[in-house]
C-alpha cells in the first residue's frame, strides 16, 4: 500500500466514521435518557434514505402509511389511556400524532416538492415522528421493566421494521442523487464533494446537539434525567417529555445520516442495520454513556473498517464486529465493582 | 393424575403414535424437538439466570460446522492426528462442536462478567453477525453454498436415515435433557443459579461465586444449542450458512420468551408456536402481501412486543395452569436423611468475632467515615445507630465485604479480611440481611432459607442433573425448615416470599442468614417499617439468638427497639464515633442528644 491509497482509505474512513459517530451519538442519548438499547436506530438510516429514493423517482414511500397507521394507533391508545383516567399530555400527542404526520402527507401527497432539499426536508418530516410514536406504542407501556426486557423489545421492533423495509421498498437497494458533484483534489488526493457534504453535515449536527445539551433548558432536562431518573421525575421533569425528545432526536438523526450516505453507497431495505450496529460498537467504547468517547470510536470503526476492506475485503465485517471484544475485554478492566442491576 | 404421570402418558403416547404419524408431522416434530434444544437452553439464560444471548444460532452452526467439516473432510482427521472410523466421524464431529462452542462462550461470557448484564447480549449479537459472515466466506466450509455430503447419523451399528428415526433420537435426547434440568434447578445449585436474578450482591453474599455461575450457564446454553447444529447437521446431510444468521438467533430468543422463558417446558412450547405459524404464515403473508419477501418477521415481532407487554410470562404458564385443573398436585415429599450438613465450630461466649479498626472510607471529597472502631463479641446484641447520612450503610457494606475501607482494618474471627469479598465474609463465618429485601419472590419461603445453606453443601451440577444429590438436598432441607421453624414462620414455609408481608419477608431474610450457620449475624435496619406486633417478636427472636451465643450487630433507625434489646451501642455521626456504651450511658450522652435533637447551641 503506497501513500495515496492509505489517504484514500482514510478519508472512506473518515466519511463512514462520520455516520457511525451520528449514529453512536443518538444510541448514547436513546440509552442514557431512557435505558432502552435501541437496536432500530439503523432502520431510520434506510427508511430517511429510501424514502428520499422513493421520492425522486416520483412515487409516495410507504413510510407515509407507517406513519399515518402508527399516529392513529397512538391517538386511540391516549384516548383509551384518557378513559382510564391516566393523566394524558394532548399537548404532545397533538404535535407528534396530528400535527407533524398532517404536515408531512401534505408534502408528500399535494405540494410533491421538487427541489433536492424540499425533498430531503419532507423525509426528515416524515421520519422524525416515527421514533415518538414508536416510543410510546412499544417501550413506554413496559418503562419499568429491566434493561434486558427493553433490549428484547428493540429487537423484536427492528424484525417488525426490517419486515415493514422490505414490504414498502421492495429487496432492490436505491442511491439518491448527490447534494453536490463538486470534484475537488486534496494534497493529491481526490475528494467528493459529497464525502464533505457528509462530514460538514455530521459536524454541524455534533455543535448543533452539543449546544442544545448545554445551552437550552430542555437539553439540560434531558442530561438531568440521564443522570438521575428518579431525581429528574421529582424535579417536575416528565419522564414522557425525556422519552419522546430523545427518540424525536434519535429518528432525526437517523434520517439525516440516511440522507448523506444515500448518495454514496447503494442502501438496501436492510443496510440500516449494520450501520446501526457499527455505531453500536462505537458507543460501547464509550460504554453507552461517553458522548466524546463514542465520537473517538466512531472515527476508530470507520477506519478500521475502510482498511480492513483493502486487506481482507470479504472479512471487513467480521474484523468490525470482532472488535467489540477488545473492547468489552479493555472497559471490563476499567470497572471495578459488581454492578448491581436494578 | 399427577403431573408426573401425565407428562409420562403424554411421552407414552407420542412414543406409541411415532410409527403412525403422517411424515409432514414427524418432520414438524424433528425441528421443533431441535429448535426446543436451543430454546431450553435460552430459558435457562434468560429467565432462570437473567440473562440473554441473540446469538444462539451461531453456536448451532458451530456444532453443525464442526461436525460437517470433521465428516466430509478427509485431511480433517489427520488435522487432529487422529485416525477414526466412519462410524465414529459424527462423534468426534460431536466434540469438536462441543469444544468449539464452549471455547467461544467461555470467551464472550468472561468478557463481559464485570460489566452491566446488557453487554453480554450486545456481545452475542456481533458474535451472531461476524460467524454468519465468517462461514460465508471462509473456502475450506464452502463458502455461501455450505457443505454437502454430510453422513447419516449411526447409533449402535443403525443408520438413523428416515426423518423418523433421527427425530426418535431428537426426542430422546431433548426429553432427557428437560430432565437433566428440571434436577438441576430443583437442587442447591438449582437455588444458586436462579439467585443471579436477584441481583449480584445478594448472592455473593450467601457464598455463591455469580461470574462462575454466569459462565457456566452461558456455557451450558452453548453446548445445547450445539448438540442441536449436530442434529441438525445429520439430519439435512448439507449445512450452508442461513440457518445460522442472527435472524434465527432472535427467532429462538422468541420461542423462549414467547412459550414462557421461566419455564423448561415454555421452550418446548414456544418452539412449536413458532416453528407451526412460521410455517403458516409462509404460505399465506406473500398471497396476502402481494410479492414474496421475509414478512412473517413482521407478525413474529408482534406477537413478541404483545407477549412482553401483556403476558410477560409467556404461554407455558396459562396453558398448565389450564391442565393443572385436571391435574392432583404433587404432595411435598419430606425425605429423611442421615446426612449431615458442613459444621463449624463457633466462638466462646464473650469472644470478639468482628472488629473494626480505624476504618474510614473516602469517596472522593466526601470522608463518609472517619476512624471507625467497632466490636461485636459472641452473645451480645451491639446496635449501631445514627441520624440519616451518618454513613452506617457505608460502614455496613466495609464489614460485610461489600465494599474496601480506604483505610483501616476489618477483621474476621482475627483474620484480616482486606481486598476480600462478601464471598469470603460468608465463608468466614458471616451472615447478613438487607435492608430492601432480596428475597426470590416467585420461590416458596423454603427454597429461599435453604439458599443462605449454599455453602455448607457441595454437590455440583452433575450430581444435580442425575439426582445422586438428593441425602444432601434432604440435609438442606431439613435445615432449612428447623430455622423457619425457629423463627416462627413455620405455616408460610411452602408459600411463595412474594406473597408475604413486609415483617415476615424480613424474617425470611433472618432465617436465610442462619441457615448459613453464621458466628456473627449482620442485621440492616430490621425494624424499618414493622407493625409494633412484627418488631416484638423480631425483638424476641434476637433476644432468643443471643441467648444462644450469636453475635449480632444491628444497625437501626428505630430508638425504642433498639434500646430494648441492645447490650452496647455505638452512635455514629458525619462519619465519626461521637458515642459508645450501654443503652442507659448513650441516652444520657450530651452529644447524641445533640446529634437526635439538633444544634450544640444549648436547646
Amino acid at each position: 500500500m503506497d501513500s495515496q491509497i492509505a489517504l484514500l482509505l482514510g478519508q472512506d474512513g473518515i466519511v463512514n466514521g462520520a455516520v457511525y459517530a451520528l449514529m453512536a451519538l443518538a444510541l448514547v442519548l436513546v440509552f442514557s435518557v431512557t435505558r432502552v438499547i435501541f437496536i432500530p436506530q439503523g432502520e431510520f438510516v434506510a427508511f430517511g434514505a429510501l424514502t428520499m429514493a422513493t421520492m425522486q423517482v416520483g412515487r409516495v414511500p410507504g413510510t407515509l402509511w407507517l406513519l399515518l397507521a402508527l399516529s392513529a394507533v397512538t391517538l386511540l391508545v391516549e384516548t383509551v389511556r384518557h378513559q382510564r383516567g391516566v393523566a394524558v399530555d394532548w399537548k404532545s400527542s397533538i404535535f407528534w400524532a396530528v400535527l407533524l404526520p398532517a404536515a408531512a402527507a401534505c408534502l408528500v401527497l399535494f405540494l410533491r416538492p421538487t427541489s433536492m432539499y424540499g425533498q430531503a426536508g419532507t423525509a426528515l418530516l416524515l421520519i422524525t415522528p416515527l421514533g415518538p410514536l414508536l416510543y410510546r406504542l412499544a417501550y413506554r407501556p413496559l418503562a419499568h421493566a429491566t434493561v434486558l426486557t427493553l433490549l428484547i423489545v428493540s429487537v423484536a421492533l427492528h424484525g417488525v421494521l426490517v419486515g415493514l423495509g422490505l414490504y414498502f421498498f421492495g429487496a432492490e437497494g436505491s442511491r439518491t442523487t448527490a447534494f453536490s458533484e463538486l470534484r475537488l483534489e486534496l494534497g493529491g488526493i481526490p475528494v467528493s464533494g459529497q464525502s464533505l457534504v457528509v462530514m460538514g453535515v455530521a459536524s454541524l449536527l455534533v455543535i448543533l446537539l452539543f449546544l442544545f445539551f448545554e445551552r437550552t433548558i430542555v437539553g439540560k432536562a434531558l442530561r438531568a434525567t440521564a443522570m438521575n431518573r428518579i431525581g429528574a421525575r421529582l424535579m417536575g421533569i416528565p419522564t414522557e417529555l425525556s422519552g419522546d425528545l430523545s427518540f424525536a432526536l434519535a429518528a432525526l438523526v437517523g434520517a439525516v445520516s440516511g440522507l448523506l450516505i444515500a448518495p454514496l453507497t447503494t442502501v438496501y431495505y436492510d443496510t440500516g442495520f449494520l450501520i446501526g450496529l457499527k455505531g453500536f460498537v462505537a458507543a460501547i467504547i464509550g460504554g453507552l454513556t461517553s458522548y466524546p468517547m463514542a465520537l473517538a470510536g466512531a472515527l476508530i470503526v470507520g477506519l478500521l473498517e475502510s482498511f480492513s476492506s483493502f486487506w481482507a475485503s470479504a472479512f471487513k465485517e467480521v474484523i468490525v464486529f470482532t472488535l467489540i471484544i477488545p473492547v468489552l475485554w479493555w472497559r471490563s478492566f476499567n470497572s471495578h465493582h459488581v454492578e448491581d442491576e436494578e | 393424575m399427577t403431573r408426573r404421570q401425565f407428562t409420562l402418558c403424554a411421552v407414552a403416547l407420542l412414543m406409541a403414535a411415532w410409527g403412525f404419524l403422517p411424515e409432514f408431522t414427524i418432520t414438524m416434530l424433528n425441528y421443533i424437538g431441535l429448535y426446543a434444544l436451543v430454546a431450553v437452553g435460552l430459558v435457562m439464560l434468560t429467565g432462570v439466570a437473567g440473562m440473554t444471548s441473540f446469538g444462539q444460532a451461531a453456536f448451532v452452526g458451530l456444532g453443525a460446522y464442526a461436525t460437517s467439516w470433521f465428516c466430509t473432510v478427509p485431511a480433517a482427521g489427520a488435522f487432529f492426528g487422529l485416525s477414526v472410523g466412519s462410524a465414529l466421524l459424527p462423534w468426534v464431529g460431536l466434540l469438536l462442536g462441543f469444544a468449539l462452542s464452549a471455547t467461544v462462550a467461555w470467551l464472550l461470557g468472561s468478557v463481559t462478567l464485570r460489566l452491566s448484564g446488557h453487554y453480554l447480549p450486545l456481545g452475542t449479537i456481533a458474535w451472531g453477525l461476524s460467524l454468519y459472515f465468517l462461514f460465508g466466506n471462509l473456502e475450506f466450509l464452502g463458502g455461501h453454498t455450505g457443505m454437502s455430503g454430510v453422513p447419516a447419523l449411526a447409533v449402535g451399528g443403525v443408520a438413523l436415515r428416515s426423518v423418523r428415526e433421527l427425530g426418535l433420537l431428537t426426542w430422546s435426547v431433548l426429553l432427557l435433557i428437560l430432565w437433566a434440568l428440571h434436577n438441576l434447578l430443583d437442587s442447591r445449585e438449582g437455588r444458586a443459579i436462579r439467585s443471579l436474578k436477584t441481583g449480584r450482591v445478594m448472592a455473593e453474599s450467601m457464598g455463591i461465586d455469580t461470574a462462575r455461575y454466569r459462565l457456566k450457564v452461558f456455557v451450558l446454553a452453548a453446548l445445547l444449542a450445539s448438540l442441536s447444529g449436530w442434529m441438525y447437521a445429520h439430519l439435512q446431510r448439507f449445512v450452508n450458512p442461513t440457518p445460522f444468521n442472527l435472524n434465527i438467533g432472535i427467532e429462538y430468543l422468541f420461542m423462549a420468551v414467547v412459550g414462557g422463558a421461566g419455564h423448561l417446558w415454555g421452550a418446548v412450547l414456544g418452539a412449536a408456536l413458532i416453528t407451526l405459524m412460521k410455517q403458516y404464515l409462509q404460505d399465506i403473508l406473500p398471497s396476502l402481501l402481494g410479492s414474496s419477501g421475509n414478512f412473517e418477521v413482521i407478525v413474529f415481532g408482534m406477537l413478541m412486543l404483545l407477549v412482553l407487554q401483556r403476558f410477560s410470562e409467556g404461554m407455558w404458564p396459562s396453558l398448565a395452569g389450564f391442565v393443572n385443573r385436571f391435574l392432583r398436585p404433587i404432595a411435598a415429599a419430606t425425605e429423611q436423611t442421615q446426612r449431615n450438613l458442613t459444621e463449624r465450630i463457633l466462638p466462646q461466649r464473650g469472644s470478639v468475632v468482628l472488629t473494626a479498626a480505624g476504618v474510614s472510607k473516602r469517596f472522593g471529597g466526601l470522608l463518609a467515615n472517619n476512624e471507625v472502631d467497632l466490636d461485636v463479641k459472641a452473645g451480645e446484641i451491639h446496635a449501631l445507630i445514627g441520624p440519616n447520612g451518618a454513613g452506617k450503610s457505608t460502614f455496613f457494606n466495609m464489614i460485610s465485604g461489600v465494599d474496601d475501607p480506604t483505610s483501616g482494618t476489618v477483621k474476621l474471627l482475627g483474620r484480616d479480611m482486606h481486598g476480600q469479598s462478601s464471598r469470603a465474609f460468608a465463608a468466614g463465618g458471616l451472615s447478613r440481611t438487607f435492608q430492601h429485601v432480596r428475597l426470590l419472590g416467585p420461590r416458596s419461603v423454603l427454597d429461599n432459607v435453604a439458599l443462605g445453606a449454599h455453602l455448607r453443601a457441595s454437590s455440583g451440577w452433575i450430581a444435580a442433573m442425575l439426582r445422586l444429590d438428593r441425602g444432601e438436598e434432604a440435609a438442606l432441607m431439613r435445615e432449612a425448615r428447623q430455622q423457619i421453624e425457629r423463627c416462627g414462620l413455620g405455616p408460610q414455609m411452602n408459600e411463595t416470599a412474594a406473597s408475604l408481608a413486609l415483617g415476615q419477608q424480613r424474617i425470611v431474610e433472618i432465617a436465610r442468614a442462619l441457615a448459613g450457620q453464621p458466628s456473627v449475624l449482620l442485621l440492616d435496619e430490621p425494624a424499618a417499617g414493622l407493625p409494633h406486633r412484627e418488631k416484638v417478636a423480631l425483638a424476641r427472636l434476637l433476644t432468643q439468638l443471643r441467648g444462644e451465643g450469636m453475635a449480632i450487630l444491628v444497625v437501626e433507625h428505630d430508638m425504642e427497639f433498639v434500646m430494648n434489646i441492645a447490650d452496647r451501642i455505638t452512635v455514629l455521626d458525619f462519619g465519626r464515633v461521637i458515642a459508645h456504651g450501654t443503652p442507659a450511658q448513650v441516652q444520657v450522652d450530651p452529644k447524641v442528644l445533640a446529634a437526635y435533637l439538633g444544634g450544640d447551641d444549648g436547646n
